[in-house]
Parts: structure tokens; sequence; C-alpha cells
């Protein structure tokens, strides 16, 4: 049994509304309680910031994509390894690090879950495999159905009952969290050579529409009840224009309500929405649409987003979206690989230099920064690099300087080489808000973790949530005047406390802590007509048996079930 | 200039990684210093004092110290690598990596140097007087930015896929070459005094090569244009010149398509 009394801090917490009071905070072996004992022990947070342990809520940290990336950069790790210290192993990898890095890089930065965004549930086994093998942080994964053939053939003819139950199978079958959609429609149609550029273009032979997988997987989310809402990564990415795609994607959301015991509200996350925040007709008369798309998020209250920040580094670019990879190798012929997972979904990988030089890339790295600005309600906006895609998750210190600072943004805004050309195709320079630590805990504690429906145990401090708790060395009284020192702050927790146990201390893993594999197990009624047609399917064009295709408690020893009972539905 | 002189007095049983033999590791340091600097061994860290015994002490900068290392370095990797100034002459033959991401002074290796030496070279000055390994002066694996910078010149003979991805600098191999020369290639110049194995140039985009012998087998995307007089090296003779790979996308400049070009001579 172990007691915990964290003493004097300066305590950041949306859940109890708590803005930086001096409090203490009580831990009891992997909670927080209301008080302990006498012999616990004390940590002295004075002249510190505490907060929940932060949520990732999109980034591809496992699975075969990622690893895809790994083999095919062996460049990546070259000039970014760590050799081991202490009780951890050797760190590899930039953008696209060891399953290693990846654990002890997170809780560095504070965080203690991670959403891995998109698992083809072909290769669910290997995700699983990798996740078991991240240190310290808890994480789950999102299977990828938006261009399912199960799902395209049961909402063609506005099944959703069948679309939940078959839902719920792959969710039980591959220890899945959620429903993940990448550019629904899309990657089926780029199986035929084509795409799907707007909401409304039919995808080949299935002929259905984007607009009917987006509201029929809403619909069937909310059937099944799950405690995350459909995640949905939009059409049209990445192209100068897309913000109307945009837009009419996020009205499909207008009218459907949430249905969960979980406490969320939304019924629609739109993930990286910066790539999908574009004006203009191409690159050359490109703008910023974030203040447009923003509005509207602002008005309907059903919608979480996050952001997608271009951080400026050399990065992997890796998504489901197979077509658009192929679109950026074509932009700059670096490496390709596309990777095909037979009924189920598609993949890309390309290399990808965000070079500050040129005015695209600092366009983008401003509009990042404008939606999270612009964004009213931090319980529904969430910070994230989409890592690998815009930018390595390591960079999240550097983000969040940028966001906290007007001084540090300004300075990086106008020292680009085409800092002219940005400033006119964005509303950046005009803006002079400052997130602050409060609105930060939102963004990166509180909203995540409702928005991922577990706002019961985490994201907060509230006593008899999980013990997951980041201290850092940020003084709000005498708050860091300069960007870097913000930076190094978030960089390096001085303790990071996971189920009660002290992980991270300055920056340096003590503890490999316990982590926890979570996944939803949906119950519906017995559909015949669903297993009747998965038996087919695996039949006819699987190359694996229904048997091979399940993974094993073996696989993910350390599970976290969260069950959903639809069978009333 | 002042000079440290190491000399072999363990070979190692394993491969040592002597990422901390160069000057800019050296500069400022005594040779007990020098001694504590560490190198792996397989997982094992040593330290440079298990396996050399040293003489002599660093300048204050890397540009002011010269590295003599004698002895049997056919087990060391790294020598070298990443030096950005001084000077270096190994009297022995080397493994791996030996130059590697060299960005300046000048590097002897009087012995033969094994394969990926030279990576990526930005400048400085290499001479090899016996033969290199496979992926001389090459891209690291997986990378598209190969050498840029800087002279790098073999004595001997050369392995396949040298120069690949080369955007800049030069490459002197007096002997013969193996297969894919100068792969990817995007600027710069390769001078093969000797014969060249087949598939020179492939996806040459810009950037010139210069075969002084025979090309085994020319590859199909090249189409020669015509006979020139030149001086390459210091040996003035006549060459016919080839554009390619006509397969490839290529630049352009004022209006005009700018092609690699590859020089054979008669």
């Amino acid at each position: 049994m172990s007691e915990y009394i964290i003493k004097n801090g300066h305590v950041f917490d949306p859940v109890q509304g708590i803005k930086g009071d001096k409090k203490d905070i009580f831990v009891k072996d992997n909670k927080i309680v209301d008080k302990v004992g006498s012999g616990a022990k004390v940590i002295d947070a004075s002249g510190k910031t505490v907060m929940a342990g932060a949520l990732e809520v999109h980034a591809h940290v496992a699975g075969p994509k990622v690893n895809a990336g790994r083999w095919y950069r062996p460049e990546d790790k070259h000039f970014d390894s760590h050799k081991t210290a202490g009780i951890t192993r050797i760190e590899g990898g930039k953008s696209i690090p060891t399953v290693f890095k990846t654990g002890y890089e997170y809780a560095r930065m504070g965080f203690t879950f991670a959403m891995e965004a998109a698992m083809p549930p072909l290769y669910a086994r290997h995700v699983h495999e990798e996740i078991h093998d991240t240190p310290i942080i808890d994480e789950a994964a999102l299977p990828v159905f938006g261009n399912n053939w199960f799902i395209l053939e049961y909402l063609k003819n506005q099944e959703i009952e069948n679309t939940a139950a078959y839902i719920a199978w792959v969710l039980n079958q591959t220890k899945g969290y959620g429903v993940k959609v990448v550019n629904p429609g899309g990657t089926e149609a780029w199986a035929w050579g084509l795409n799907c550029l707007s909401i409304h273009d039919p995808v080949p032979y299935f002929d259905i529409t984007p607009a009917e997988i987006i509201t029929g997987l809403m619909a069937a989310n909310e059937y099944l009840g799950l405690p995350h809402s459909m995640h949905l990564h939009q059409n049209n990415l990445g192209n100068p224009g897309n913000y109307t795609t945009t837009l009419e994607s996020l009205k499909l959301a207008e009218g459907v309500k949430a249905k969960n015991n979980f406490g969320r509200e939304q019924v629609l996350h739109s993930t990286h929405l910066q790539f999908h925040s574009y004006k203009g007709t191409n690159w050359g008369d490109f703008e910023s649409g974030a203040k447009e798309v923003m509005d509207y998020v602002n008005r309907q209250k059903n919608l979480t987003i996050d952001t997608g920040n271009v951080t400026l580094d050399e990065t992997t670019t890796m998504t489901a979206d197979g077509p658009f990879e192929h679109h950026l190798n074509s932009l700059n012929h670096l490496k390709w690989i596309n990777v095909d997972v037979e009924l189920e979904t598609a993949a890309g990988v390309v290399p990808f230099i965000y070079d500050p030089d040129n005015a695209v890339f600092a366009s983008q790295w401003a509009v990042g920064l404008e939606l999270a600005l612009y964004a009213k309600d931090p319980m529904r906006c969430f910070i994230t690099t989409d890592h690998p895609n815009a930018g390595p998750f390591t960079r999240y210190p550097r983000v969040y300087a940028w966001l906290m600072s007007e001084k540090y943004r300004n300075e990086r805004l106008n020292t680009f080489k085409k800092a002219d050309k940005v400033i006119s195709a964005t509303t950046l320079a005009n803006i002079d808000r400052e997130i602050t630590l409060y609105e930060l805990a939102a963004m990166t504690r509180a909203g995540p973790a409702k928005c991922l429906g577990l706002s019961k145990d985490y994201g907060g401090l509230k006593p008899g949530m999980n013990a997951d708790i980041a201290i850092y060395n940020i003084n709000p009284d005498k708050f860091p005047s300069t960007g870097p020192e913000i930076e190094k702050a978030f960089a390096q927790v001085a303790y990071l406390f996971k189920d009660g146990k002290i992980c991270v201390e300055e920056g340096k893993i003590v503890d490999m802590g316990k982590k926890h594999t979570f996944w939803v197990d949906a119950k519906v009624k017995e559909n015949k007509q669903v297993m009747h047609d998965v038996r087919e399917k695996f039949l006819r064009y699987y190359s694996v048996n229904e048997n091979n295709y399940s993974v094993p408690e073996s696989y993910a020893p350390h599970q976290h079930i969260i069950s959903v009972d639809a069978t009333q539905a | 200039m002042k000079t440290v002189t190491l000399t072999v007095k363990n070979v190692p049983e394993l491969y040592l990684e002597c990422e901390n033999v160069n000057p800019d590791a050296f500069a400022g340091k005594t040779a007990d210093q020098i001694a504590k600097l560490g190198g792996y061994q397989g997982k094992e860290i040593s330290t440079l004092g298990d396996y050399f015994t040293i003489a002599g002490e660093a300048g204050a900068t890397a540009a002011d110290t010269k590295i003599i290392v004698n002895g049997d370095c056919t087990k060391m990797k790294y020598l070298g690598a990443k030096m950005s100034a001084g000077e270096m002459v190994i009297n022995s033959t080397t493994d791996m990596y030996t130059g590697s991401w060299m960005t300046g002074g000048k590097l002897l290796v009087k012995g033969n140097v094994h394969s990926f030496c030279g990576l990526a070279m930005k400048g400085g000055e290499f001479t090899i007087e016996g033969d290199a390994g496979n992926y001389l002066g090459a891209a690291y694996r997986g990378d598209w930015r190969g050498m840029s910078g800087g002279v790098l010149r073999v004595k001997g003979n050369a392995g396949s896929d040298v120069a690949t991805f080369m955007t800049g600098g030069e490459m002197i191999v007096e002997g013969d070459v193996d297969i894919h020369i100068g792969t990817h290639m995007e600027g710069g110049k390769i001078i093969v005094k000797g014969n060249a194995n087949r598939r020179v140039g492939g996806q040459l985009v810009k950037g010139e090569i210069y075969v002084f012998g025979n090309i085994n087998v020319m590859m199909p995307g090249f189409k020669p244009t015509g006979e020139v007089d030149l001086q390459v090296d210091g040996t003035n003779a006549k060459f016919t010149e080839y554009i390619g790979d006509l397969g490839e996308r290529h630049p352009k400049r004022k209006g005009e398509t700018v092609y690699g070009k590859l020089f054979l001579k008669q």
C-alpha cells in the first residue's frame, strides 16, 4: 500500500473547476482520495503546476503502418537515438520512434494515455503486440471502418442494426475501442484507382456516398452507445478549398444526439482539422479557413475536434488515406509505400519535410495554431500533431509554447522566409489570445477524457479518480517569460504518477508502471445475418481463417475492459 | 597543429565503434582524457585506452588537431566519422563507416576500407590508398541525401552502389568499380579511371560521370550526343558524351531541360 501527499502545488483541474489554487492532492494506491494516513510520503510541489495525466486522442504509435514506416526509414533513427540509461532500453527514431521511446517520451511529457488512431482489424494482433511492448502509458486502438466491405454493404441498405452488430463483433475480435473512419469511401475507391473528394462522390461498385457512410456510422455508434463517438478523418484532406467539404461533413452531425452512459456529449470527433481547413483554389491563392470552420464548431455543441498542428520538422506521414499518400508522393518524390488490407482498409507512408522556408508549410503551421486559438470551448478542442503526420508528438511542448506565448509564435511567424505571404494568407498575426494553463488542462486532460468516454476515472484530480498525475516545473505566479522555457518545462515533468506510482522523476524514467490496454466489449442481440455474412466473407475472400483473426488474451494481457450493453437498444 | 598518435595494443574481439576517434572529439583533451573516451564493443562500453596506446595531445580545436592511427584497425568502425576539421592519417585497413558524414578536414587511410565509408560526405578531403567496399560515398540506408561536397579519392578499386544519391562534390576511383554507380545522382562528379560493371548512372537526373575504361553493359536510358575533348583529373582525352537517364524527370533551366551526363573515354 502506497500513500502520497502532493503538497502546495498549483492545481489546474477543469473537472472540479480549480484554476491554479494551492491545494494538496492525496493518493492512496492507484486512486486519488480525500485524505491519507500520517505515514504518507510527501511530495513538495510548491511553485509547481499539478495537472491530471494527459490523454492523447489521436496518434499513430503502434501497428503495421507505423512499422512499415520504421523499416523503410532506417535514416529516421540515425541521428536521433539514445543509449540505455538506468532502467530504460535503447530509444531510437525521431518521427517513428520505437515502442520503448514512444512510451518513455509520452511519460516524460506527462501523458498517461494514448489512442492509436487507426488499427486495420486484420492486423489487430500486430497492433496489440506493439501496444503491449510500449511501456508506462495506457493505450487503446480504434479499428478503421469507413472503407470496410461489410459496412459499405450494410449501410447501402441502411441496415443500422446489422452495422452495429458488425462493429460490436469487430471490437470484440480485435480488442478495439471505437469507430474510426478514414476518408470514408475514398480509400475503397482508391483500390479502383479513384478517390472521393466530396461527400457526395459515389464509391465505385458499392454505390454509396461518403455522406451516407458518415451518417450511418454515427447512427450505429449511438445505437451501441460506445464510450467514444465516431472518429472521423474527413474526405479531401490537404487540398486547397477543402473547408467546404469539411463543413458539409460536420453538418451531418446536426440533430444527432449522443446516447451513452459515459458522459460523452459529442457524436462526431473530427480529427486533425488543420488539414481540412483550407480556402482558395490552389497552393498559389491558398488561404486559411480556420475561422469559418471554428465558427461552426463553436456553435455546434455535439462536435469535438483535434488540431493536427504542423511542427515544421522532417517527419513521416502515414495514414489509412491511401490516395492522399500517393498524392503527397507526387508532390515530394521521396519514398512511398502503399499497403492494402484486403476487404477492410489500406494505408500509405511517405516521408515529408515541412520546410519553414516554404509558404505553404508555414501557412499550415499557422492554420493549426489558429484552430486552437479560435476555439471557444477548450473542452471540445484538443491539441495533437496527428503524430507523425504533421510532426512528431515529442514536439507537443513547442506547440503548447506557441499557443501560450503570443510573443513566441509571432517571433516564428515574422522570421519565416515568406512571412508576408503567410501573414496575408492567415489571420494568426491578428490573434492575441494566449492559452492559459487552465485551458491547456482542458485541451489535453479533461476534454480528451470526456471525448473518449473516460471522464469517470481519467482527466481530472477529483477524489475517486485514477491517480494519473503530472507535476510540471512551472510556477504560475512566475510564468516562464520565453518560449524555450515553456517548452523545457512541458518536455520534462517533475513527477509523473501513473496509477499511483511515480514513473518519472525530473524527466528520468524510474518505474515502468503498469500499463493497460483499453477496449470496449459491446453486447448486442444475437444477429444471425451478420455472423453468416462474416463466415461467408472469410470463406470467400479473406486470406486468413476466422479463428486466426481474433486477438487472444495473450496478445493483450493487461486489459481494461469497458462493457457496453446494447441488447435493449 | 598538435599531434595525437594512437597505436592499437589490443585488437577487439568483436568490432569497436570508434565514434570518438576524430579531431572533433579529441579537441582540447590530453592523452589521459582521450584514453577515457568511450566506444562500444558489441553492447559493452569500453574506453579507447583499453585498445590504444595514446601519445601526444590534441590541439585546442579540431582544426588544430592531427591524429595518427597505427596498428591493426581492421576491426575498427566509424574512424574519422563526422569529423569537421583537422587531419587524420590511418596506417591500416579499416572497417565500415570510416570517414562517414565528414564535413571538413583531411582524412587519409593507407590501407583498404570496408563498406559504407565516406557516407553522405559534405566537405573535406578523404583519400583511400587501397580499395574501398560497397556504398562508398553513398546515402545512408533508406536516405535520399547522399554525398553533397568534398573530394573522395580511392587509389584502388571500389565496390558496388558507389555515390548513390550524390548531389555535389567529387569522387575519383582510380581503379575499377562494380555495379550501380551514381544511382539517383542529382549533381556532382564521379570519375572512374578503370572499368565499370553494368548499370552506371541509373535514374541519373543531373551531374557528370566519367569512365575511362569500359562499361560492361550500358543503361538503356542513355543517348550519345557527340564527341568532346576534355581534361579530366589531369588527363587529356577524347570522350563520347551521353545524356540520361531519359526515363527520369529532369529539371528545366531557362526553358532548356538539364540532363545528367555520362562521358566514356574513347
